[in-house]
């Protein structure tokens, strides 16, 4: 097991390097000067330019700027916003929790939902409940996720008022400390009457939107892993026993067919972050995605650049998470 | 040279190997063992061995089972057609203005007439005349991404295995690395960067989203020309003295190709709604290009007076991507009968 890490770990080294090179690479390629960009139209005298690049080490040569810049990583620092100059890190830091709340809200509800689907069409093969499901599944992972939210603020929020449609919680209502930065908690700390509740419903619309990928591919994953599973002999034993069918299916069953699910779940994370991109912008959510389309139409590189860097590291992070969480779900593979 | 790819005549396959024919390319890359595993020979009553169905017809008689798959297929048909003749089938011209008939409703609507039979958006383009002409966009998108990705995703797929050893080579971790960082940044997150580098247009998006279309194709090629690569007909031709190019595009190669075809068509669906996404934020295609993503992006603004104009694009999309998935699985299941679903 311990060796099965490390060398998991090492493999995870090249690629935080070659990323590190790549958003290096990137940035410098894109066309107009950081430091013109910076000082704006206006333009200052030459001296005052030179300052400027000495200051953010662009008249050093590129293999110098390189490992200054993998240096800074290494020590936390992924750069400063040409539009706050905040350190990146910093501002990522503050807008994380609300993408993370937004995704676990989302994943809960995939999970939730898709996992008794999944069950039940394969414990109903064939049926009209398995077609349906399989065809609301389709459809599910068919969505342009960016339309669906449109649609559910449409009607949901708009026409039928039955929650808000933009932000995390009534402002004008509540103020909510920020303690952990998840506001449902928050809320909660806080002690208002109503605020978790309004929380909440600022969290429902976006959390359906978000989830409903990773809810088709879990329901279509769990029905075809359950169909597996359902032919072996041990569920014949079970059967064979006089169990009822909801424990033969629900537990015997579902336990193993489980473990491929569970893969799943984790390698959906960079679904749900590319996904975060889109739900918050349109649902005005104040996370990392909505701010990394805003570094772009602010031309603010620096933030982009680091906002790439964290985004992956946080999807390798969780993809090592998931390989070494195999050998927990399914004792049959324990790395020796 | 004929069909057939080489197999050494003076050292025939030994018991078990897959006849290497072309018949077998439609059956699965991966052989269960001899041929009658994996093609369903029929056996008529008397005993007698029927001759296989020609691929084609193999294909067909188990893709047309497949309700989903034609429903999507016809769809999906539908769509080509209109893209393909946009320029007929359109009532007006995708970027004319009828500033006399601005945000219009739909003809069975209030106010609604057959001069726009669905509606017209802010500048008084004829919705219908658009979402034909951005058929005509996403599917260019779709196919030029999945052409450019599978193409050199074959190419760097084999060229992980090219050098002879075998795995560990220099090229191939080289090429393994690169996949493993593409696949670590959020698909969108990566275009959106691309698009950054590039600046957003049409062709961009192209670039951008086949970049994040690569390593599916590359890893499904690696794997399953490993997989092909230790086996006696591959031997077989190797000792034959096929040249090392022959053996992997002429010999390997077709015997992995199911995999790839499915994948390739789920790739088309996937780059639509990829491209969409770029163009609803706005590093897609530009304005005036008809684009069904571009399009919601300029009706978001109207969600509360005119929702026709967010409700078409969306359902264009979400339409010719859940055609193109049914048609996909159907494929899966016809092509690839160990993948197959239920």
């Amino acid at each position: 097991m311990i060796t099965f890490l490390l060398r998991r770990l090492a493999l995870t080294i090249p690629t935080f390097i070659a990323l590190m090179f790549v958003t290096f690479v990137a940035i410098r390629l894109v066309p107009g000067d950081p430091v013109e960009v910076r000082v704006g139209e206006r333009g200052i005298s030459a001296e005052r330019l030179a300052m400027f690049r000495h200051e953010l080490g662009l008249d050093q040569p590129v293999w110098r700027q390189f490992v200054s810049y993998a240096d800074g990583l290494l020590h936390g620092d992924f750069g400063t916003s040409l539009a706050t100059n905040q350190k990146v890190l910093v501002e990522f830091a503050a807008l994380f929790p609300a993408t993370l709340e937004l995704s676990a809200a989302a994943m809960l509800l995939a999970v939730c939902i898709g996992i008794p689907a999944g069950t039940l069409a394969a414990a109903r093969r064939g049926s009209l409940v398995d077609q349906t499901l399989m065809g609301l599944s389709v459809t599910g992972y068919s969505m342009p996720i960016f339309w669906w939210g449109l649609l559910l603020i449409m009607f949901v929020g708009e026409r039928w008022g039955l929650t808000p449609v933009s932000g995390r919680i009534d402002l004008i209502k509540f103020y909510v400390e920020p303690v952990t930065g998840f506001m449902v908690i928050d809320a909660w700390l806080s002690g208002q009457a109503g605020a978790v509740t309004d929380a909440l419903r600022h969290l429902v619309l976006p959390a359906i939107v978000l989830g409903t990928i990773p809810l088709a591919v879990i329901a279509r994953m769990t029905r075809s892993a359950m169909l597996e599973v359902l032919g072996e002999d041990y569920v014949r034993t079970a059967r064979a026993k006089g169990l009822p069918a909801w424990r033969v299916v629900g537990v015997h069953a579902l336990r193993n067919a489980l473990i491929p699910v569970v893969t799943i779940v984790g390698l959906q994370v960079g679904t749900l972050l590319a996904g975060a991109v889109l739900t918050e912008t349109i649902f005005s959510w104040p996370g990392v995605g909505k701010w990394l389309i805003e570094s772009i139409s602010r031309r603010d590189y620096p933030a982009l650049q680091g906002g790439v860097m964290l985004i992956s590291s946080v999807v390798i992070v969780v993809n090592l998470l998931v390989d070494l969480s195999y050998g927990l779900v399914n004792p049959r593979i324990r790395h020796g | 040279m004929d069909d057939c790819p080489p197999v050494a005549p003076s050292a025939p396959p030994p018991k078990g190997a897959p006849p290497v024919d072309r018949r077998s390319r439609f059956h699965g890359g991966r052989w269960a063992g001899p041929r009658g595993a994996a093609v369903s020979t029929e056996t008529t009553s008397a005993g007698v061995v029927t001759r296989d169905p020609s691929p084609l017809a193999a294909f067909w008689s188990s893709f047309k089972e497949n309700r989903g798959a034609l429903a999507g297929l016809l769809v999906v048909a539908i769509v080509v057609l209109l893209a393909l003749f946009a320029d007929l089938v359109a009532p007006h011209a995708p970027n004319e203005q009828f500033r006399d008939a601005v945000r219009a409703a739909p003809m069975w609507a209030d106010g609604g007439s057959s001069r726009f039979v669905l509606g017209t958006d802010s500048l008084g383009r004829d919705m219908l005349s658009r979402l034909i002409h951005g058929a005509r966009v996403s599917l260019l998108i779709g196919l030029s991404v999945m052409g450019t990705s599978f193409v050199i995703g074959v190419l760097l797929g084999l060229a992980c295995v090219a050098v002879p050893g075998v795995p560990g080579q220099a090229i191939d971790v080289a090429i393994t690395r690169l996949m493993d960082l593409i696949m670590a940044v959020p698909s969108l997150v990566l275009a959106i960067l691309v698009v950054a580098v590039l600046g957003p247009s049409l062709a961009n998006t192209i670039i951008a989203v086949s970049i994040v279309m690569l390593p599916r194709y590359v890893r499904l090629v690696r794997a399953s020309a490993l997989a092909e690569l230790g086996k006696d007909y591959v031997v077989a031709a190797r000792v034959a003295g096929v040249g090392r190019l022959r053996l992997l595009f002429h010999t390997v190669l077709p015997n992995g190709l199911s995999p790839l075809i499915v994948q390739a068509a789920l790739g088309v669906s996937d780059a639509i709604l990829e491209a969409a996404a770029l163009g609803f934020l706005g590093l897609g295609a530009q304005p005036p290009t008809a684009e069904w993503g571009t399009m919601l992006a300029d009706a978001r603004e109207f969600i509360r007076s005119d929702p026709w104009l967010v409700a078409f694009p969306g359902l264009a999309i979400l339409l010719t991507v859940v055609a193109i998935n049914l048609m996909g699985d159907g494929l899966r299941d016809a092509l690839d009968p160990k993948m197959r679903r239920s």
